[in-house]
């Protein structure tokens, strides 16, 4: 039943007992013509491309908890696309394009909101890393402008400008598309959308094998739900990718690490944009429900507990005390934490591997929410083709290999 | 009197301190030890809000921390507001003000209640299925300017305080052997016991008044004392024995190797806060062992309009009568699945107020309880249940019934202005789960308990799933003592243990009404009803967690401490599992919210970052120098003369010093000595240069590449002795390049006999350069022989210098003939002085970081960070001559052969000459052409520009694809008001030669 004010009028009078489940909860079959491994946005996403831009029904994406249980449901959804590199832009700005009418075009609203995303200079080199941006970026045709501190201010009148603050703010770059979107209904929406057009989603479902046949080539796999037959495969699997990209013996140049994240109590309205201060380590937006989305840094130490150490929340919370010191009598409601994988370019890994019919989208680290909808595209192009799509084409594992980086957090010392 | 319903006697508030306070305006009186919600209850105020979403409203359904209703802000002042507090905790003091939220204009008449009547069409996540606009309007649009501002100024609970928070926070590191969480009777035994058995002891508490369930028990005693009194005792003792007694302190985070976060509140409960009196202290506890007795907490139970002012769980209403005197109701209604409501019901009997009816949701319940109402003569229904309340402010009266199956026959109205529910206990195991432990599902009991530990800890009490007085207090002594390691601990004589009570149920009562037209809260707050989490399980949510994110329940700021288990139950119950086979959603930190200045603590202001300066500091802020910083440096940034700016002050700077001299504060160079027999080969292998060979008193710039390939930092190099290099990196890279190292040292190159030390603060760096920095030098200095034969260009002598040990380096970074006198940094501002007249008397200047880049910059020296990005290799560089290939290896080298490291057509680091008296702007995109349409692919950038004192014209650096072979084009430099034509050039402005350098 399609999502409409009219369909939930008409159900508020028949109790809502008319809503059919958003997703088929489906078992494995024996065979698919490809699946996806990992039911996160990324996974969801490039099912549903699969299926609707690809005209591929016959597939899965199988999941060993539930879909959207892992970064997609963690992390603190800031969407953006200014950044340095053109092979970035390009990949970003894809996506952002597609947050624009999302909601529409899978019937769930995403709530995504463009109400601006601004970074924080604190000191003269920041200053001349984010013109930088700004020139690429004005170059590329994204949006991205500078603000002078009164500027940034105005945008955000909760912002600490002072100059006499430890690290005062020396300007910011804005970008205006920039924003924040509900993450769970990313995933909850692909998903219905994805077993509309008929893609089974299977959850409760790891995978513990990738079988090759002689010529190397996959196969199929084995998971905790049975043997599945398929010639394609693509693992989207976050954290875990190592592991599941271990079963067919290829080895993937990513680190592990535990990200945080926290929310305060729901206030009212007082924080009307993103700000993320890399220098300081804060980044923080405020949720319709009130509460104030906050992220912290990765510890310094590779893990798989999915929870960090208490002194980078308090790290955290110091700057953004700093930046907004109104903020330090509310309270922190709830924290948690993520397993992001970290290449060394801080790129993400978006492509072909060495074993035929295996396809890898990971990588991401710190910040694949915002990309999303453009990671799920371009990825479904690449395994329904066999070839990447003209977007993905650089970002290779070859190029670890061939040295061809695109390295943001270098370029920046941004996290992103 | 204090209060209309205050009983005349009994228990633990002062009657004869009489406390005034306002709620909403209006001016009440409460009494010391009451908290906010006590104090109301006594002058017969029931509601206090309105719930989030349907704006019903509430009052009071707990006692304490699991409260979800009852939320108000406390002011002081503009800046010293608090919004979201739960009353139940808010302890009273004298001129308190507080105030309700989420309605408007007053909380008896709040126009926002029509989200109520509306509820049918806002059931658990309906925005998901509207707002997306008609068809016709395209994008995100109508979200993001129209529904998506309504829905944020609706949704929200408090205001948020405007202004800056004026409190300080302290924090506070503490190792105990035995640190317990819990204050009640599991807790004060573990203490007394760890304590005597000698251990180290720490003893925290949320409450303001240690003693836990005790407080509410006035008839209880322990080996022959009043409860009261034997909590007396024990605080007495503990404090005698030195254990450290935390009040006001919650338990909020159990992190790894029992790492227990603690948040203290200080002075939120003083009407007068002294003067630099810390508000909250957040404690880091290091234990060897914990011992958790964080009791259990009341499930209410789930039935038709459960919500109304006047619902309460029955153990919050005999705590509100036996602990604060306070009478919350005439008439009651108890409704329960668990024996102690009878406890209840009789204590409130004794007190005065009629009990309408006890209704026993259970078929065939018995016990002392039930046995004693009904010997008291209060009435009993057994096998009952609730099907609805009326009431509109208040509860008024509820129909109940007896249960058949899941619908009711026998309907019949009770009148009531208290109905008191019990649906049994959950066990607090918030911070056993945190701590990684697993939790294991009693099917007997259908509780979650503690299963075994993961760390040194152990549970106790009711949070372990013990019930009654002895139980606790055995299970307390017994692991005091065993995790003070001395074996076993003692049994307590009790009166009043009320061992044998027992029950409860999970889920919703059965009603018989329609299930889609009723509300039947679950999780409070957030206005989740059964029917909520029915719908979520039958669009397709089937994991708790998605049935938790779907309809929010349990992600109030009360975290689901009265909501968890029923919503688990719920869910199982419509999806035909079992509550395992459901799951649990995760326990988080922390336990109750924590302020943010709790985490912050004094990390403010100054004291947020540590500020690094230099030795020389002061002499330059007294020469009026203006600061940068640079990573926690401040560094002198320019020396401004009166009326210059920065860009008079840079250009008379770099004139003078070309001129005659400058010297210029360095001291913030990272330095690290690296010494042992394998120096020199340490320094081969994370350095793309060769060491063997420098000669003992000869220096090198050094270059250092990550393992990618890339420039990672640089700084020269000089070898002291056989064994020993002083080495030098950029200011911002110290701390990295010494990771760096000691990361290759201890993992890669073990073998090797090399120490590092950080020798940065421990020199200090004054460097003279320009054409007379011998003249100015020279006469300061003994035991160093100054000609240009005797210490050429890149050599270090070590000697004397104003009487003063000397590390002096003969090195430019302008292009002039310099030295760079490195001394301890306790001489630094004598030596400094010292050069600094000599100078002057010469007509030279002091300069700054500008003034030092632009020099740099006019010789073409690069700085990392500025002209590299972590893209850029030696030879990007025009450094490809410092790589000594032929080494066997050193970091970096095997990815500097890569296929993209060597392919045509890199960015190359070039200089840009352009007409006029624009200067460039750093980060500037470089385009073949001067109008390039969007999209244009740059081939470079500018990493540097400015005005160039000595050329006389604007200069730059850029990074430019083939830019050696380009010299001579010219390039753009698109900017908003159009292209900017630069010619390429090479990158030496000044002094190509190095004529200069060598003099």
């Amino acid at each position: 039943m399609r999502f409409s004010l009219a369909n939930l009028i008409r159900q508020s009078f028949a109790g809502h007992q008319g809503w059919p489940a958003q997703w088929r909860d489906a078992a494995p079959k024996p065979a698919y013509d490809a699946v996806i491994v990992g039911a996160g946005g990324h996974g969801l996403a490039t099912a549903y491309y699969m299926a609707a831009e690809h005209g591929l029904r016959n597939i899965a994406v199988v999941e060993k908890g539930w879909l959207g249980g892992g970064n997609t449901g963690r992390n603190t959804t800031i969407i953006r696309s200014n950044y340095l590199w053109e092979e970035s832009e390009a990949l970003y700005n894809h996506a952002l394009t597609l947050w624009q009418d999302m909601s529409q075009v899978l019937n769930y609203n995403v709530m995504y909101s463009p109400r601006g995303c601004m970074m924080l200079a604190h000191n003269i080199h920041d200053v001349q890393v984010f013109k930088r941006h700004v020139h690429a970026n004005r170059l590329a045709g994204i949006d991205n402008e500078w603000l002078s501190p009164d500027e940034a201010k105005a945008f955000c009148p909760i912002l600490n400008t002072s100059e006499h603050i430890r690290y005062p703010i020396l300007g910011a770059t804005l970008q205006r598309r920039g924003g924040v979107a509900r993450h769970d209904a990313v995933a909850w929406g692909y998903a219905r959308a994805a077993s509309a057009l008929g893609v089974d989603i299977v959850q409760n479902c790891e995978v513990k094998g990738i079988t090759r046949d002689a010529s190397g080539a996959v196969s199929g796999l084995d998971t905790t739900r049975g043997p599945i037959a398929t010639k394609r495969v693509g693992v989207v699997a976050a954290g875990n990718t190592s592991h599941v990209m271990a079963m067919a013996g290829v080895r993937l140049p990513l680190e592990s690490y535990p990200l945080q994240a926290l929310v305060s109590e729901p206030v009212k309205p007082m924080m009307p944009c993103v700000v993320m201060s890399n220098t300081i380590h804060a980044y923080m937006s405020q949720s319709d429900k009130g509460e104030l989305v906050i992220g912290a840094g990765t510890d310094a130490y590779v893990s798989y507990s999915q929870t960090g150490g208490l002194h980078i929340a308090t790290h955290t919370l110091d700057a953004i005390c700093e930046l907004f010191p109104m903020v330090r009598r509310l309270r922190m409601l709830r924290s948690w934490g993520g397993i992001v994988d970290v290449t060394p370019d801080r790129s993400p890994i978006i492509g072909k591997t060495p074993v035929p019919g295996l396809f890898v989208n990971c990588g991401w680290g710190t910040g694949g929410f915002k990309a999303t909808p453009g990671s799920g595209n371009v990825f479904a192009h690449t395994v329904a083709t066999g070839e990447p799509h003209r977007i993905n084409a650089p970002f290779t594992l070859d190029r670890f290999r061939t040295g061809r980086l695109i390295d943001e957090a270098a370029a920046a010392a941004v996290a992103h | 009197m204090t209060g209309e319903h205050r009983l005349a006697r009994g228990g633990r508030v002062d009657r004869a301190r009489p406390l005034r306070f306002t709620f909403d305006g209006h001016a009440y009186e409460g009494c010391q030890g009451d908290t906010l919600a006590s104090a109301l209850l006594a002058n017969g105020v029931h509601l206090v809000g309105r719930s989030f979403k349907y704006h019903r409203p509430r009052g009071f359904l707990a006692a304490g921390a699991e409260e979800p209703n009852a939320l108000c802000t406390v002011a002081r002042d503009r800046a010293r507001t608090e919004p979201n507090l739960r009353m139940t905790q808010v302890e009273l003091y004298e001129g308190l003000v507080a105030s309700s939220q989420n309605s408007w204009p007053a909380r008896g008449f709040d126009l926002g209640a029509v989200n109520d009547l509306l509820s049918p069409l806002l059931g658990a996540g309906f925005y998901y299925k509207t707002f997306m606009g008609p068809r016709f309007v395209k994008g995100t649009t109508l979200w993001a300017k129209l529904f998506e501002p309504v829905i944020r100024r609706a949704a929200g609970l408090g205001v948020p305080p405007k202004e800056a928070d004026p409190d300080h926070y302290a924090n506070r590191f503490a190792h105990c052997d035995v640190l317990v969480v819990g204050g009640g009777a599991a807790g004060l035994a573990a203490a007394l016991a760890a304590a005597r058995a000698g251990a180290r002891t720490i003893l925290c508490d949320e409450g303001a008044e240690m003693g836990g369930a005790l407080l509410c028990e006035p008839d209880a005693t322990v080996d022959g004392m009043p409860a009261a009194a034997w909590v007396a005792a024990t605080l007495a003792e503990l404090a005698r024995r030195g254990a450290t007694l935390l009040p006001r302190t919650q338990g909020f985070g159990y992190y790894n190797h029992n790492f227990v976060a603690l948040a203290q509140r200080l002075t939120d409960h003083l009407p007068h806060v002294p003067a630099g009196a810390p508000r909250e202290r957040l404690w880091q506890v290091r234990a060897k062992r914990v011992v958790l007795a964080t009791g259990a907490a009341e499930r209410p139970l789930v039935f038709p309009d459960n919500d109304r002012p006047g619902v309460m769980l029955a153990d919050a209403a005999r705590a509100y009568l036996q602990r604060y005197g306070v009478k919350p109701g005439t008439q009651a209604l108890v409704v329960t699945a668990h024996d102690a409501a009878y406890r209840t019901a009789l204590a409130l009997a004794r007190a005065g107020v009629k009990i309408a009816r006890i209704v026993d949701t259970r078929p065939r319940p018995a016990g002392p309880g039930l046995e004693a109402a009904r010997a008291a003569g209060l009435p009993v229904t057994v096998g009952g249940t609730v099907v609805g309340t009326t009431g509109s402010l208040r509860v008024s009266g509820a129909m109940v019934a007896q249960a058949s199956g899941t619908g009711a026959t026998d309907f019949e109205t009770v009148p009531c202005d208290l109905l008191l529910m019990s649906g049994g206990f959950t066990p607090a195991v918030h911070l056993f789960s945190q701590s990684r432990g697993k939790l294991r599902f009693d099917a007997e009991t259908q509780r979650y308990l503690p299963g075994d530990p993961a760390q040194a800890q152990a549970s106790v009490g009711a949070c372990a799933g013990s019930w009654g007085l002895a139980a606790a207090l055995d299970e307390g002594s017994a692991a005091g003592a065993a995790a003070a390691g001395s074996g076993a601990g003692r049994s307590h004589a009790v009166t009043g243990d009320h061992a044998g009570e027992g029950g409860g149920i999970l889920g919703a009562l059965p009603h018989g009404r329609d299930p889609a037209r009723v509300k039947a809260f679950v999780d409070f707050q957030n206005d989740v009803t059964a029917k909520d989490i029915k719908l979520a399980v039958r669009e397709g949510f089937r994991s708790i967690e998605h049935v938790k994110r779907y309809t929010t329940t349990g992600m109030a700021t009360d975290q689901g401490k009265t909501s968890n288990m029923n919503s688990l139950a719920i869910a199982a119950g419509a999806l035909g599992r079992t509550l395992p086979e459901v799951g649990l959603t995760t326990f988080r930190q922390p336990y109750t919210p924590v302020t943010f200045g709790t985490f912050a603590g004094a990390a403010r202001d100054d004291l947020f970052d540590p500020v690094r300066r230099t030795p020389i500091h002061d002499l330059a802020a007294a020469q009026g120098a203006r600061f940068e910083d640079v990573g926690q440096w401040k560094r002198a940034w320019y020396f401004p003369e009166a009326g210059e700016d920065l860009h008079a002050a840079v250009a008379r700077e770099v004139r003078a010093t070309r001129a005659v001299a400058g010297i210029f504060d360095a001291s913030t160079l990272g330095k690290i000595e690296v010494v042992g027999p394998d120096a020199a080969e340490f320094l081969n292998r994370l350095y793309t240069n060769a060491w063997t060979k420098l000669a003992p008193g000869r220096c090198r710039y050094g270059l250092m590449l990550d393992e990618p390939g890339f420039v990672m930092d640089d700084g020269v190099v000089g070898r002291l002795g056989p064994d020993r290099f002083h080495v030098t990196t950029t200011t911002g890279g110290a701390p990295r390049v010494l990771n760096h190292m000691e990361d290759y040292l201890q993992t890669e190159f073990p073998e090797l006999k090399v120490w590092l030390t950080s020798v940065t603060e421990q020199w200090a760096v004054i460097a003279v350069q320009g054409p007379r920095a011998r003249d100015i030098v020279a006469p300061l200095v003994e035991g160093i022989d100054l000609s240009a034969q005797a210490f050429p260009h890149m050599a270090i002598r070590e000697g004397r210098i104003c009487g003063v040990p000397t590390r002096l380096f003969r090195v430019s970074f302008t292009g002039e003939l310099g030295f760079e006198v490195n001394v301890p940094a306790d001489y630094a501002a004598a030596v400094w002085q010292a050069l600094w007249e000599r100078t002057a008397a010469l007509g030279g200047t002091a300069y700054g970081t500008e003034a030092m880049h632009v020099m740099r910059a006019e010789k073409g020296y690069v700085i990392v960070g500025q002209e590299t990005d972590g893209t850029t290799t030696p030879d990007d560089l025009g450094l490809g001559g410092m790589v000594a290939m032929s080494k066997p290896d050193f970091v970096g080298k095997r990815s500097l052969a890569r296929p993209d490291l060597v392919a045509p057509g890199r960015k190359q680091l070039v200089g840009l000459a352009i007409e006029g008296r624009t200067v460039l702007e750093e980060g500037a995109q470089i385009t073949p052409t001067a109008d390039p349409p969007v999209g244009t692919h740059a081939i470079g950038h500018v990493t540097s520009a400015y005005w160039s004192p000595t050329a006389g014209t604007p200069i730059a650096l850029a990074l430019v694809e083939n830019g050696r072979a380009r010299t001579g084009e010219t390039v753009f430099v698109p900017m908003p008001g159009g292209a900017i034509a630069a010619r390429v050039v090479g990158p030496v402005f000044h002094d190509p030669e190095g004529k200069r350098l060598n003099g």
